[in-house]
């Protein structure tokens, strides 16, 4: 009788925890990498020309909430990661969003301010039966005509903006006659649109109107041109770099014409300076409300950046939560089933009320604020807004400067 | 149209073309002196802007009116004795492959240096606000801008035309081998016909920079306008970019009255135009070296 091991034994125990250990070894992290696969986003934003202003916040604000999910186990115990590209231009960017899509194997899409941008990668969105959430785009057809069942709009519409500056107007100003100046692309064009029909509503008279090529450098004969004109008010609907163009230089000609624009961002009042920046304006978020959330994300933001976020950082940063909110719901990141939570998910973005998505258009419903310049008592140069009212107020339904089915409709095909 | 208005348009439009001209002027003079076609023209612009904001809260903005271009046009000086000065010999597309390249790597540059944000620059207090002529209301910084492109353009045709060193210059344009040979070295003159043209593009981008955003973009587009205006007045003419500096300036003021959204295209329209009817430009000679 052999006591212990055999030499035989030995080597079959040997050569067979071997062949374990080194399938455990090609295996195990095969099995470990499935279960940590990053979920991906593709984040397109504009890093160059007159739009970039927002795009640098947007790609700031987009890690800063990538780190922090992450930082608190990821979503179903995957981590997210961003790849981020320029939007270029509509042509570029479908480009972009296919390669994403095909090489890169984003399982979302997130991202645009230029509304033509927007319009081409819902196209691309809806073909790949990805989700794409539109962080910066204005145009009601985003929401309305081209809409589509895979694209969700955390950036309000022309509608919520311009029924916002609307409202304030018609209660306390008297304007008779406007000038209206139009950026030259889709965006321009259809806030011009929405704004003709506020002024139906006011009873006020367009006595000018211009089309502004994006991009200007100058605007010194359109200056003039307004005060030839003289209205009571100019309706500033441009975007971008042009916004702050236009206001230096129309501080410059000393003219006494009010001021209102639909829509402005934050960082191109900063651009401005509070000695030109003027106007009543509708912006959608600002780094300064009275609320614990905007007070936690403005002071993170502050403290990685050294500098405070502004509406497209809003933007871009609430999208990412809402997306991972409805991934966690649905308890997956197929399609389908994220486009159905999404549906459903309520969140606090800083605005103090339970913001949604809209079922039938994927608007997101949300009260929007008209701000004016702080001129003095200002904290430093990013102290630059006075928030004039909420709208609608906090009693209304948030609904109410949203567009109707009939202003603006969308007949998506569900899935 | 009444005449209070047309005189407000084209007042505007002198003073737009007027910052074309001195943008137009250094590129047409490079060009006309050494042959090369300088495609980092529109970033020098922009580096004279940066310049600016980044020096006027230390010395003012008027200071830096003189120290910006100059400092600028140091830094062009020390790019044509580094790299220019070696490719004059080869194939004119060196110069062109080049000097793209280095306009690419200056405008990254921008932005790694000072951010992709614009920086907000104010016009100088005491040229804030509109003054009134009688019926005519206008700005009284783009009257400043008018003022300072003419004593520009006259001090530096004074400079070519009635000194010993501008007969140098242009001599040195017409037949660089003569010149040679009357034992006139040309190095140091193209260097310094270099810095010239540059300071004459960072003055404009010192005098755009309270208009519109000091931006990393900004030098772009301007680039191809200056262009624009070059191939209109001709190649190498220092009264052709005078002339169509103006009338382009004249031509976007006016357009935005009539038909705004053609504005910018308006620039193209006139150089296509004044190319079918001259192929070298309004006063463009023809020029032996570049034939």
């Amino acid at each position: 009788m052999k006591k212990g091991v055999t030499r035989r034994g030995f080597l079959k125990a040997a050569a067979t925890t071997a062949v374990a250990a080194g399938a455990s070894q090609i295996f195990a992290p095969a099995i470990l990498r499935a279960q940590q696969q990053p979920i991906k986003i593709g984040h397109l934003i504009p890093l160059t020309g007159f739009l970039s202003p927002m795009g640098d916040y947007a790609s700031k604000a987009g890690k800063l909430a990538i780190e922090e999910i992450n930082a608190a186990g990821g979503v179903l115990g995957r981590q997210l990661e961003t790849i981020v590209d320029d939007e270029t231009n509509p042509g570029v960017a479908v480009q972009k969003a296919t390669k994403m899509i095909q090489q890169d194997k984003v399982d979302f899409l997130l991202g645009t301010v230029s509304s033509a941008v927007a319009l081409a990668v819902m196209d691309v969105a809806e073909r790949y039966q990805k989700i794409f959430i539109n962080s910066g785009s204005n145009s009601d057809e985003i929401r309305g005509g081209k809409c589509n069942y895979y694209t969700f709009c955390t950036e309000a519409s022309n509608t919520q903006y311009v029924k916002a500056i609307g409202r304030y107007l018609v209660k306390n100003k008297n304007y008779k006659t406007f000038y209206i100046l139009t950026s030259d692309y889709a965006f321009g064009h259809d806030l011009t649109r929405v704004t003709r029909r506020l002024l139906g509503e006011l009873g006020g008279k367009e006595i000018g109107h211009d089309l502004v090529p994006t991009g200007t450098a100058d605007y010194s004969s359109f200056i003039l041109k307004i005060r030839n004109a003289n209205p009571e008010v100019v309706f500033v609907n441009v975007a971008g770099a042009d916004q702050t163009t236009f206001l230096k230089q129309y501080s410059e000609f000393g003219l006494k014409i009010d001021v209102a624009g639909g829509v402005t961002d934050t960082v191109l009042m900063w651009n401005a300076g509070k000695d030109t920046a003027q106007g009543v304006w509708t912006l959608i978020w600002w780094g300064d409300l009275d609320n614990p959330w905007t007070k936690n994300f403005t002071s993170k933001y502050r403290q990685k950046y050294g500098f405070p976020p502004e509406n497209q950082a809003w933007g871009d940063y609430t999208s990412i939560n809402a997306l991972a909110q409805a991934i966690k719901m649905a308890g997956t990141t197929d399609t389908k089933k994220v486009i159905e939570a999404m549906e459903k998910i309520k969140f606090d973005g800083g605005k103090g009320r339970e913001l949604y998505y809209r079922t039938y258009d994927h608007q997101l419903i949300q009260p929007m604020y008209v701000v004016s310049i702080k001129k003095t008592g200002n904290k430093d140069k990013y102290d630059i807004f006075n928030v004039v009212t909420e709208v609608p107020g906090k009693d209304e339904n948030m609904e109410a400067i949203a567009p109707t089915k009939e202003e603006n409709p969308c007949n998506m095909k569900r899935g | 149209m009444d005449a209070t208005t047309f005189l407000q348009f084209f007042i505007n439009g002198i003073v737009l073309g007027a910052i074309y001209v001195l943008l137009a002027i250094g590129l047409s003079i490079i060009f006309g002196m050494i042959g090369i076609v300088n495609l980092t023209h529109g970033i020098l612009y922009m580096l004279g802007a940066y310049a600016t904001v980044t020096l006027a809260p230390y010395v003012g903005f008027f200071p830096s009116l003189i120290i910006s271009p100059l400092l600028v046009a140091l830094f062009g000086m020390a790019i044509e004795a580094a790299f220019l000065r070696r490719i004059y010999k080869g194939d004119p597309a060196l110069g062109l492959l080049f000097t793209f390249g280095l306009a690419m790597f200056l405008e990254q540059m921008v932005r790694a240096i000072w951010g992709t944000q614009g920086i907000p620059f104010q016009i100088p207090e005491a040229l804030r606000g509109a003054v009134a002529a009688g019926p005519i209301i206008y700005s009284k910084y783009r009257y400043f801008i008018g003022l300072c492109s003419i004593v520009a353009i006259g001090s530096l045709w004074f400079f070519l035309e009635k000194t010993r060193y501008g007969t140098i210059i242009r001599a040195g344009s017409r037949d660089p081998d003569m010149v040679r040979m009357l034992g006139i070295s040309l190095k140091p003159v193209f260097t310094a016909v270099f810095g010239l043209g540059v300071a004459l593009a960072a003055l404009s981008g010192v005098l755009a920079s309270p208009l519109a955003g000091v931006e990393p973009a900004m030098g772009t587009n301007t680039g191809t306008f200056a262009f624009v205006v070059v191939v209109i007045g001709g190649l190498g003419s220092f009264w052709g970019s005078v002339i169509a500096g103006l009338m382009v300036g004249e031509v976007e003021s006016f357009c935005i009255f009539f038909w705004p959204p053609m504005a910018d295209a308006s620039k193209f329209a006139l150089m296509i135009a004044i190319l079918l009817l001259r192929p070298r430009g309004l006063l463009g000679r023809q020029w032996e070296r570049f034939e």
